[in-house]
């Protein structure tokens, strides 16, 4: 009943899930962003925003992975849930709100303060691939991108580089013995796929609303374990492979002007030369 | 370490060098429960509050309930009843979270709930009126409030007229309650009352008392000039007969347990109130960055930033005083002194600070459609409940020696 399945002899550890109640193995990743609410303000060096002192949070589609994660617990189909966060020492309390919100225990892949810029996609992909060989999970969950790069891309490296099956921009997640019925949110509309467990997924906004963590959590959430990595101790390149040039505000927004229907709008399309 | 100045012998008892050296640190428990409550605020709370400004009527049950499923009811209330048995660090965090809701009055009625209805019957209720009043408030099904205020007296609790007989096996109430927060819609009422004769501080006792009593009666909910989601009511008193045993604690002492909690209460309404006055000085930087006259903006103009330099200047200094406070009660402290100190001035500050606040918004600042006019009518309270200011003075001048009576002159 462990659920070591003699069929798969290449998968040692693979646990299985179609007895019903084995329950999954989860991995999902939150990263320490600046809060979405703070009027950002570019640095006078121009290399990047002003983060000192300023208010940062968990980033939101991290809060919809660790969401969906405790759905799926709370519905049995996972058993534990396990929260990484890669940032400097204060990623520790981004861990401990995934905790809070129902997290089991968490991971803190740490790297010095102030180089946490530094650490991008493909690093953080690798960090992943590394401690999923360690804890051997079922499904990994990230938030699709951060507010900080936009990137939406550690998802996909990482599938990439554990050669797993990947379901991206999710927004509705349903499990059924041993795949997963995804949709996917993508520029033209919606996409159904499935992909087989094990596999990577990323949330989007619309997967779930993120709980607000109850009391009787976030003192619970105290007790639980953060395992604590330096991220330079696991062997890995992590040097950066893009750089920053530079970080402008965007031009003032000129005001517009309200037309009172669409023949004077066609007019002045013809007149500012949009169209001909 | 108590701070009696021993170069001041002329003046004995006079407490000097009140701000020492510790200060309040939030723990990651403390960020999370406020961020958390804050959430939860936002989500379930702050999409209902206009409509509970206008009815005038906040749903205290089916808000009280969602509360007390995630915890946030029982901070400070023992374990046994289903609280969370953390310190008043927590309620004061908690009370700052409160600062975030949009209408001031929702606030007002889970601070009654929490920290003014229960804390007697906390500390001195027999176990069968703990088992039977807490888990229920606690967990939100009960709406509890406070009758202690009346029409013949409000800051003069010794005069209040009420009376409850001993008559057999139970106590007969009459008379009547004014200012009830949650009153209108309460399962029941921790009331003072005057339970026999002698010296005014000493004839008063406390009681539970079941709202759906046979003649107890609602008389009015009054209409105020703020906290208008809130609902005091005017509550009559007529024949009113309770068991003997829900006399909290011992006969007599009513008093003496009521003035007890006041302590903490004045922590908490500081609390809430330097996080409201945040949010108005912030809100007023962002409005009057934006508004533009004569050629720049309003916030440009080197009076409304100094201005407003000022205020949060004065705001910062009634912070220090308030996380001493929490401090200071933690370790065990005495902080009447302070305390009174910090409630009299947070209320003082939020007075002037809403009022020219406000005049920066100009007209908008006159309409019923921004957060600084509610402030300035829900925060103009603060110098009133809770224990007036000229209370608040009376109790300062008592530490200071000054008071008439104390044999300075």
């Amino acid at each position: 009943s462990s659920g070591i399945n003699a069929e798969w002899p290449l998968r040692p550890g693979y646990k299985l899930y179609f007895e019903g109640m084995a329950g999954l193995r989860v991995l999902v990743g939150c990263k320490r962003v600046i809060d979405y609410a703070v009027k950002i303000r570019v640095r006078p060096d121009q290399l990047g925003v002003v983060t000192e002192g300023v208010k940062h949070s968990m980033n939101p589609f991290d809060e919809n992975a660790i969401e969906e994660a405790v759905r799926m617990k709370l519905k049995k189909i996972v058993k534990e849930i396990v929260v990484v966060s890669c940032g400097p020492a204060q990623s520790q309390e981004t861990i401990r709100t995934a905790l809070a919100m129902g997290a089991d225990r968490g991971i803190h892949v740490e790297v010095p303060k102030g180089t946490e810029a530094d650490l991008q996609p493909l690093a953080v992909a690798k960090i992943f691939a590394q401690l999923v060989e360690k804890e051997k999970p079922d499904l990994v969950i990230l938030g699709k991108q951060a507010i900080d790069d936009d990137s939406n891309v550690t998802t996909q490296l990482l599938a990439g580089l554990l050669d797993w099956p990947q379901g991206t921009m999710a927004s509705v997640v349903e499990h059924s013995e041993g795949a997963l019925k995804i949709t996917r949110e993508i520029d033209g509309g919606l996409e159904d796929i499935s992909v087989k467990l094990p596999a990577v997924i990323s949330a989007d906004l619309r997967l779930n609303e993120p709980r607000y963590a109850t009391l009787p959590n976030i003192m619970k959430a105290k007790k639980k374990k953060i395992e604590k990595i330096a991220a330079d101790s696991m062997g890995i390149d992590l040097a950066p492979r893009l750089k920053v040039l530079k970080v402008v505000d965007p031009p003032v927004r000129q005001s517009g002007d309200k037309l009172p229907d669409v023949h004077t709008l066609i007019e002045k399309l013809k007149e500012k030369g949009h169209i001909k | 370490s108590s701070g009696i100045n021993a170069e001041w012998p002329l003046r004995p008892g006079r407490i000097t060098n009140l701000c020492q050296t510790r200060s309040f640190i939030p723990t990651a428990e403390h960020i999370a429960l406020k961020e958390n409550l804050v959430k939860l605020i936002e989500k379930e709370i702050n999409p209902h509050c206009e409509k509970w400004e206008s009815e005038k009527r906040f749903p205290a049950h089916e808000v009280f309930k969602i509360l007390g499923s995630a915890g946030y009811l029982g901070i400070s209330k023992p374990v046994e009843y289903g609280g969370m048995g953390l310190d008043i660090s927590y309620e004061a965090v908690a009370a700052e979270a409160w600062a975030m809701v949009d209408s001031a009055g929702v606030g007002m009625g889970v601070g009654i709930q929490c920290d003014i209805a229960t804390p007697a019957i906390v500390n001195y209720g027999s176990e069968m009126l703990k088992e039977m009043f807490l888990p229920p408030t606690i967990a939100g099904d009960w709406v509890a409030c406070l009758g202690v205020s009346e029409v013949g007296g409000g800051s003069d609790v010794a005069m209040l007229k009420t009376t409850a007989r001993l008559d057999g096996d139970e106590w007969v109430i009459n008379g009547g309650k004014m200012w009830t927060t949650n009153g209108a819609q309460a399962d029941w009422m921790c009331m003072l009352a005057n339970s026999s004769v002698g010296p005014v501080h000493k004839n008063k006792s406390l009681f539970c008392l079941p709202m759906n009593t046979p003649g107890v009666s609602v008389h009015r909910v009054i209409d105020k000039l703020g906290m208008h989601s809130s609902d005091t009511a005017e509550i009559t008193f007529e024949d009113v007969r309770i068991p003997k045993d829900y006399l909290i604690g011992e006969e007599g002492k009513g008093f003496n347990y009521q003035m007890q909690q006041f302590q903490n209460e004045r922590i908490y309404i500081a609390a809430g109130v330097i996080a409201a006055l945040d949010r108005v000085i912030e809100a007023t930087i962002d409005y009057t960055s934006q508004r533009q006259a004569f050629g720049q903006s309003i916030l440009d103009n080197q009076y409304v930033h100094y201005k407003l330099a000022e205020y949060q200047t004065e705001l910062e200094m009634v912070r220090a005083l308030y996380h001493k406070c929490i401090d200071d009660y933690v370790a065990g402290e005495d902080i009447t002194a302070i305390a009174t100190m910090l409630k009299l001035k947070s209320a003082r500050l939020a007075r002037q600070i809403t009022d020219g606040c406000l005049q920066f918004w100009g007209g908008m600042g006159f309409t019923e459609e921004v957060i600084v006019s509610r402030a300035y009518r829900d925060l103009r309270i603060m110098s009133i409940g809770g224990g007036a200011d000229e209370v608040m003075l009376k109790i300062i001048c008592q530490f200071m020696g000054t008071a008439p009576g104390m044999g300075i002159r």
